[in-house]
């Protein structure tokens, strides 16, 4: 077994420290590491990846004609969090989530936060995610974002930004899972030795937060998951949370409107269903409301939801709060409804919209990260450092022409972790994705889906990218 | 549950159930075309097995003459036919993936092994190399996915309209193979020892041949083996066999539209159990067995109609 090498002067890397000795935190992983022989590791690792083939973990590429099944790639050295590290985190992110409901719930209902001018009124009303039906809708309990799956990354000196804010339909949260019962299988030795918090319960937190947040009236709500399909790329996710829940999968076809109440089709005839954890997006949810040629939706839907009949989870709308170019008032939102400093920060942002900044994107695109604003998958996307002149003097252009679709970000060292590549053991990029449940409580399971990038270098973790997952550890106190 | 699941569900167990009895009909094909016969009777088994399965307009279309190769091409692994053993399991895997919640772990995971061993096996030309072993593994797997079922799945609608996906295309699956080696024996003036061959391949294509010996204890005869085949409620292939388990679910999963496909159902079943080998014989097999695949077609659509694709709310 190789020592682990140092990472690059560049980056944090989590597992070892500058001068090349390993974290407290990582010390008992790395002396079981160091004395299992290579092989061991390498059958391991083609032990894991032939059982996600065989239980079918794979996800679609979009846009792949052919329908191929991909593999995520697992990695057996996970992303280990120390108990207090792991503390902090979780306040940040329940901190942050409550501010953005309640920003939610303000910009659909009075938009005090407009009125005290902390968010421009354009920001909102004129953002292509703000949705007008959803004006003056009271939701249950108050709640827009259900499920929320933070990216959260590490640079400079170990400090935690956070990236995005996913609030509409986050995935992964399956891979947090089957990663967790993968290495406890593959590494069953080290979990004796390790502390580590476990995951498992959170398809019963997810039951109970669904159930917590049905319409008002009813006692023993029905729960749906709501998936577009079996062709969409999150499709094993959406069957493996309805079957972990013990509730329906259904599609738009299965559901119907009728007295201003859904219903799903069964072998049995109607059956009335409350709360629809929906993995579809906003767009496709109702075609007489939102796209009319979706064939995914259920046609009437809105107008059931509107009366408080049925639950949505998340929200129709909340796509104005984790727009890339809402982000970066985040922090002033929780200062305004929480009264509190925030615990995480972010990254400075440049917004393309604005003709100083743009100018200064412009100029220094070649060491910017620039995003369309609506962007997602790693889709769309210009890594500065790592393009090639002409790359970046192509999207200068696209920028130019359209510069409202775009923010920029400078490009953070992100931490790195060990991982296992062809030539051996060598530092590579990675992500946090920890997840955050909304209902009557705010709750979290310790731990998250750790996006790691394969490539030498690249900052871009996306699977849609090539990139890998590791398991994610939070350590006992 | 969901109509669309119900559908899913008893799709998945009739195509594993299509590919299992292609297998085993193919397998036994194979054999009998090793006995010596002339080159007509050989063509005519091949030929046989394309009407069983109602293929003979697809094949003729894309080739010249019925050589044994082609026929197997086209039954094993061609896509563009619906019941190749291919697009049956790929079927099969489909609707295993479309419901994969419904069903348990072991059962999601044979289903989705046997679809890439076989992409395994076709690429390796095993088919080809070694047909015997391949339709082996195929009735193995089929085995394998039954015994997963019902050794693993909770004993409630999900498992119902499993098993009558099963029993209904089974039901058909016998009723055809009957019907063409009867058809066959019609047509010739087959030596005692032809007749032999052509009665011990369609009770072994049943793995029956073993169960005519014990239950017999005499020579094969054609009027034994249709009652066999038809009207033994002992026998897990025969006809009655396959409706009474069929009218059994019918009743478990029973709703306010049902009851006239569960009379029906019920009406085929009494006539199989109290039906005489003779009497059949008398009518004419061939229309007797032409009018039962009718029925079982009508079963199919009325239990679509019913629980699967309900058309209204």
């Amino acid at each position: 077994m190789q020592h682990p090498q140092p990472a690059p002067s560049a980056a944090y890397d989590e597992m070892v420290d500058g001068r090349g000795a390993v974290r407290p935190h990582y010390r008992a992983f790395a002396q079981w590491q160091a004395q299992e022989p290579e092989d061991a590791m390498a059958a391991r690792q083609i032990e894991a990846d032939l059982s996600f083939r065989r239980v079918g973990i794979t996800f679609s590429v979009a846009g792949d004609e052919a329908g191929t099944e991909r593999l995520i790639p697992f990695d057996l050295i996970p992303r280990i969090i120390p108990a207090d590290e792991w503390r902090r985190l979780e306040a940040g992110l329940k901190q942050r989530v409550r501010a953005l409901n309640l920003f939610l719930h303000d910009i659909y209902h009075g938009h005090e936060i407009v009125r005290a001018g902390v968010v421009p009124a354009e920001q909102v009303f004129l953002n292509a995610q703000y949705r007008p039906e959803m004006q003056d809708v009271d939701v249950a309990e108050g709640i827009y974002c259900h499920i929320a799956g933070v990216d959260i990354v590490r640079a400079g000196a170990g400090e935690f930004y956070v990236l995005e804010d996913n609030l509409r339909v986050p995935s992964g949260v399956s891979y947090m899972l089957e990663n967790r019962k993968m290495s406890m299988r593959l590494m069953p030795e080290v979990f004796e030795r390790v502390r580590v918090k476990p995951v498992a319960h959170y398809p019963d937190l997810l039951l109970d937060n669904l159930r917590e947040v049905a319409p008002r009236s009813i006692d023993d709500p029905t729960v749906v998951v709501l998936t577009p399909g079996m062709y969409n790329s999150a499709y094993f996710e959406h069957a493996f949370l309805a079957q972990q829940m013990g509730v329906e999968l259904v599609e738009g076809q299965d559901l119907f409107v009728e007295q201003n109440t859904v219903y799903m089709r069964t072998t049995r005839g109607p059956r009335r269903v409350d709360v629809i954890y929906r993995r579809v997006d906003d767009d496709f949810l109702d075609p007489l409301a939102f796209r009319a040629d979706s064939a995914l939706g259920v046609p009437g839907l809105l107008s059931v939801y509107r009366a408080g009949r049925v639950t949505l989870a998340n929200a129709i709308g909340t796509g104005i709060a984790d727009d890339k170019s809402t982000y970066q008032y985040v922090p002033d939102m929780i200062r305004f409804y929480l009264q509190e400093e925030p615990i995480l920060s972010n990254v400075p942002t440049w917004r393309c919209s604005r003709p100083d900044e743009l100018s200064h994107v412009l100029a220094n695109m070649h060491e910017l990260v620039v995003k369309e604003v609506h962007g997602a998958g790693g889709y769309g996307m210009l890594v500065g450092p790592a393009s090639t002149r002409a790359q970046v003097d192509a999207f200068k252009e696209r920028v130019r022409s359209q510069p409202a679709n775009y923010i920029a970000q400078p490009t953070l060292a992100l931490s790195t972790i060990p991982t296992y590549v062809r030539s051996g053991v060598a530092p590579r990029h990675v992500d946090l994705r920890p997840y955050v449940l909304c209902g009557k409580d705010i709750r979290t399971v310790p731990g998250g889906l750790c996006r790691v990038a394969l490539v030498e270098g690249s900052l871009v973790v996306n699977s849609s990218q090539g990139g890998g997952t590791k398991d994610t550890w939070v350590l006992g106190d | 549950m969901l109509s669309r699941t119900a559908d899913n569900l008893f799709w998945m167990c009739r195509y594993i159930e299509r590919a299992e009895n292609t297998a085993r009909m193919l397998d036994v094909n194979l054999q009998m075309s090793l006995l010596p016969q002339d080159a007509q009777a050989r063509e005519g088994l091949w030929r046989a097995v394309l009407h069983i399965s109602e293929l003979q307009h697809g094949y003729d279309a894309r080739y010249p003459a019925v050589t044994p190769l082609d026929v197997l091409h086209h039954m094993v692994r061609e896509p563009t036919n619906q019941s190749s053993i291919y697009a049956c399991l790929r079927a099969a895997r489909e609707n295993a993936r479309a419901v994969r919640g419904s069903l348990t772990t072991e059962v999601w995971e044979t289903c989705n092994t046997t679809w890439l061993e076989l992409q395994k096996h076709l690429q390796t030309n095993l088919p080809e190399r070694n047909p015997g072993e391949f339709f082996e593994w195929v009735k193995f797997r089929a085995h394998l996915a039954r015994g997963v079922t019902v050794g693993t799945m909770l004993e409630d609608e999900a498992l119902y309209f499993l098993r009558l996906g099963m029993h209904l295309e089974r039901a058909d699956n016998t009723a055809r193979l009957l019907d063409v080696k009867f058809h066959e024996a019609d047509g010739d003036t087959a030596t005692r020892a032809s007749e032999f061959y052509r009665w011990a391949a369609l009770l072994s294509s049943v793995s029956g041949l073993e169960v005519y010996r014990k239950v017999y204890r005499d020579v094969i005869t054609p009027d034994r083996v249709a009652e066999l085949l038809i009207l033994r409620p002992d026998m897990p292939r025969s006809l009655l066999a396959s409706v009474q388990a069929l009218t059994g679910d019918l009743a478990r999963v029973s709703n306010q539209r049902s009851a006239e496909t569960e009379r029906r159902a019920g009406m085929l079943h009494a006539e199989l159990r109290y039906g005489r080998v003779e009497d059949i014989l008398r009518g004419g097999l061939h229309r007797y067995l032409e009018r039962f695949l009718d029925r079982i077609n009508d079963l199919g659509n009325r239990i679509s109609q019913d629980f699967l694709v309900p058309l209204a709310a």
